[in-house]
């Protein structure tokens, strides 16, 4: 009983906060309302019994993707009233198509039923006496240890194109490996002598002096040992 | 076993569904928005997918649902660095504009 009012509770607050995302005029409340629709699916993953996606909705979700919703949206200087134009024009339009939608996934959901033998083609039966952690644990590091991989894989895939994507190159500060001029370099340094006891002095290295910078370099700070030959 | 019936849970996610479908025709132009719908799609998607897992006893069901988290999340982040750089590019995150690329 308390759980199904729960259920209905969570319910209604996560269809209210999905509304709110879709129409809110600012950004920045649309990203806040997405944060509340997350914490009231994972109330309701709990109450399903998933106790470890619930934890990772609420863990990756809130404080992975929707923190980084929010800081786009705070660092983009974007002029949202100027976004909002046609926002009545298309109203009408996305009704009608969410409407028939909504009401061709009533049909479906009134007009089917479970297989007779559905609990016989089950792939993993939940097993007695282990809390659902363990249980996904068990399962996916053994039958879905390679979807596990990829898994991973992806997400190398989306850290590394997010990565290139916004890395945003200056050579001017940034001192790269230069092979050609590495390798067409000449050793001019040659081996002294020394007189034994006397040890070397900076003089007695022959070094040759480094060439002159072709055009004058920029007045920047730290600029003083920054054009040496040696690249 | 759910602890109120399996088609309450499919409602409600088929609500978010068409919220989500709705939230991407209201809001042509912000892009930002837009990637929130496809967000409150997919975790309609895995609503359904725990409900179903929860009533028949089938764990693959919660496992799938992991694995759509994980291409969420991938998602979510590759669009917004998409986003950041046409921003950085034009001034605006017109989506309306993009076809300007078009060669």
């Amino acid at each position: 009983m308390i759980a199904a009012l729960a259920f209905y509770v969570f319910a209604a607050v996560l269809v209210a906060s999905a509304v709110m995302v879709v129409t809110s005029r600012n950004p920045v409340h649309s990203v806040l309302y997405l944060i509340l629709a997350f914490f009231n699916a994972a109330a309701l993953f709990l109450l399903a019994g998933a106790e470890f996606l619930a934890m990772i909705l609420v863990i990756v979700y809130v404080g992975a993707v929707a923190v980084l919703f929010l800081f786009v949206v705070m660092m983009l200087d974007i002029d949202f009233s100027q976004l909002r134009e046609g926002f009545q024009r298309y109203a009408p339009f996305g009704a009608v198509v969410g409407g028939i939608l909504f009401l061709e996934l009533l049909l479906v959901l009134g007009a089917w039923n479970f297989a007779p033998d559905a609990g016989d083609l089950r792939l993993a039966p939940v097993p007695e006496g282990v809390s659902n952690t363990e249980a996904l644990g068990r399962l996916i590091y053994t039958d879905y240890i390679f979807l596990f991989q990829a898994a991973g894989l992806i997400l190398l895939v989306a850290m590394i194109g997010a990565i290139v994507l916004t890395l945003r190159d200056k050579p001017a500060h940034s001192r790269r490996q230069d092979i050609g001029a590495q390798i067409a370099r000449t050793s001019i340094l040659s081996m002294q002598s020394p007189a034994p006891g006397q040890g070397i002095t900076r003089e007695s290295i022959l070094r040759p002096l480094p060439p002159e910078p072709k055009e004058k370099p920029k007045p920047v700070a730290h600029d003083g040992h920054g054009h040496g030959g040696h690249h | 076993m759910l602890a109120v019936g399996l088609a309450h849970y499919l409602v409600v996610g088929a609500i978010l569904f068409v919220l989500g479908v709705f939230g991407i025709f209201m809001n042509r132009k912000n892009v930002i928005v837009i990637l929130m719908s496809v967000e409150l799609i997919l975790l309609s998607v895995n609503l359904n997918l725990v409900a179903f897992s929860a009533q028949l006893g089938d764990l693959a069901g919660q496992v799938f649902a992991m694995f759509i988290l994980t291409v969420a999340a991938a998602e979510a982040a590759i669009g917004l660095a998409i986003v950041v750089i046409y921003f950085r590019n034009r001034g605006t995150i017109e989506v309306e504009d993009v076809s300007t690329l078009k060669g």
